[in-house]
């Protein structure tokens, strides 16, 4: 898919320092209107972090990251929640309100910020459910639903609000190859039919290769290449040839 | 802040840390609830949680802690022939002291434990950051309706806990040979006890539901580090908030009585 080239995400020399580590080290990025963008890199490469930061749930330490318009890093956290609106966040274990049924987790959002009728937001919870193929599980808990299950769930929850841009923490991991395509086919169906821009962080290579418009390797905190897939496929990058292939040998510890 | 088990130096910048971090929370609190955000249904959800749930352990600890003060007290008096003091006595202890510290740590115990693990759980599992990216903040949606439920809820269990001090001090006075009647008579005399002491004693008990809640929140948001970790923000909780409640206990008590 061709993606119009106006940027929706643009991160300029960010670096992030946690707990004494110094996690990403001056990153650019852009993930223009309408695209897909996954980030890929072993676990502990600093993938998560800046999901995290792009989606405002982390400080930059230093560098700027814009939503459209606004640089997120210095927004205050209540002018930094008119941001978050129109960023939909799918988290890597669904991160679903455990005290909540489904269609309470999927109303959440839409109940504290909207004055909607009781109607209204059962009619939005309905129409969520349907798109991630979940019609009639409103009253169940989170307990009751397998792992997809739940980060369907999470991914309805993350919709509600009509977010322009989703941002997806390890979609993927920890389920079955027919559960991952059925989620890598949502995610493709949410760009295609919306228009909404993804951010993906993963580790699982199909699924990257599958959804992605373009890809960007992180190795250390540190971009190592960003293209389409078939560039990522051709870079004569050692860590992306590496992490590609999954062999032991290279500049990524196996042990990471 | 780690309760043992760290150099001086980490102890240290811990402490400093826990209470630069209860400050913040106590701050962002205040800034909502000055702006009229009270946390609706959610706060008496958490009232009734804290304040009538831990109503029956409130009232036997306080209830079998003024007995035994009845019980040492006429023990002294009696064969002084003073048993007409048990009565002053032991009522305001109770409604000075007795009721509102041990109401302020049972609740710590019960409840500080309880929102230290329930933050603590929904920070490992991304709850919090769920929170945080559909816009609501944790601040104005967890923390604030539990301080505002401990902060209401302990004075009104402490008063709950003095009346039933009061009388179980009397039945055991009663039945260690002291006159009904010079029980009831020093305990009603204002030489004693006035109204002044059993307000002052339920207002003390709002500075130990502040502390509980505002430590138990802040414990519980810091969590890292899976199950051990929940446990560790528990018990550190409970350890903290006890510690606080004896401390601060002290200097309210001078400031209200000396």
């Amino acid at each position: 898919m061709a993606a119009s080239r106006a940027p929706m995400i643009v991160v300029q020399n960010l670096d992030y320092r946690a707990g004494g580590r110094h996690i990403l080290k001056n990153v650019n990025l852009t993930v223009y209107v309408g695209e897909t963008l996954a980030i890929m890199g072993a676990s502990g490469s600093g993938k998560t972090s800046l999901l995290k930061i792009i989606g405002g749930l982390a400080r930059p330490t230093s560098g700027r990251v814009f939503i459209g318009e606004s640089d997120i890093g210095g927004l205050s956290e209540h002018r930094l929640n008119r941001v978050r609106l129109v960023m939909g966040f799918v988290f890597q274990y669904a991160a679903l309100f455990d005290s909540m049924t489904v269609a309470e987790n999927i109303a959440f959002g839409v109940r504290r910020h909207y004055n909607y009728t009781r109607e209204q937001i059962a009619r939005i919870v309905a129409e969520k459910l349907r798109v991630v193929g979940m019609e009639g599980t409103q009253d169940l808990l989170p307990e009751q639903l397998s792992g997809g299950m739940q980060k369907r769930v999470g991914l309805a929850r993350a919709l509600a609000m009509d977010p322009l841009i989703l941002l997806y923490d390890e979609p993927t991991s920890g389920l079955d190859p027919v559960t991952t395509t059925g989620i890598d086919d949502l995610m493709i169906h949410l760009r295609d039919a919306f228009g909404v821009t993804s951010v993906v962080v993963s580790h699982h290579i199909p699924s990257i290769f599958r959804v992605a418009d373009r890809v960007a390797m992180i190795h250390s905190g540190e971009i190592r290449a960003v293209g389409t897939p078939d560039e990522i496929r051709q870079s004569e990058d050692e860590a992306v040839q590496q992490f590609i292939h999954g062999t032991s040998q290279g500049p990524i510890s196996g042990i990471g | 802040m780690r309760v043992a088990g760290r150099g001086w130096t980490a102890s240290f910048v811990g402490l400093f840390e826990f209470i630069g971090e209860n400050g913040v929370l106590l701050g962002q609190a205040a800034r909502f609830l000055a702006a009229g955000a009270m946390g609706g249904l959610e706060t008496v959800r958490q009232m009734s949680l804290i304040g009538v749930n831990s109503l029956p352990i409130a009232l036997v600890t306080t209830a079998a802690s003024a007995a035994v003060l009845s019980l040492q007290s006429a023990a002294q008096a009696v064969p002084y022939g003073l048993g007409s003091l048990v009565g002053g006595l032991v009522s305001a202890s109770v409604a000075r002291e007795v009721a509102p510290v041990l109401t302020g740590v049972v609740v710590a115990a019960r409840v500080g434990s309880a929102i230290a693990a329930e933050l603590g759980t929904m920070k490992v599992t991304e709850q919090v950051d769920a929170l945080r990216s559909l816009a609501v903040d944790p601040v104005e949606y967890l923390v604030v309706p539990r301080f505002l439920a401990c902060v209401i809820m302990l004075p009104v269990l402490t008063m709950y806990a003095d009346a039933i001090g009061v009388v179980a001090g009397y039945m055991v006075a009663v039945a260690s040979g002291v006159s009904p009647g010079g029980y009831i008579a020093s305990a009603t005399n204002p030489t004693f006890i006035s109204m002044y002491d059993v307000l002052m004693g339920m207002a003390k008990t709002v500075v130990f539901g502040a502390i509980i809640a505002l430590v138990g929140c802040q414990q519980g948001l810091r969590t890292r580090g899976g199950a051990a970790g929940v446990g560790q923000a528990t018990t550190n909780s409970v350890v903290l908030s006890i510690m606080l409640i004896y401390i601060s206990n002290y200097f309210l008590s001078e400031m209200i009585w000396m």
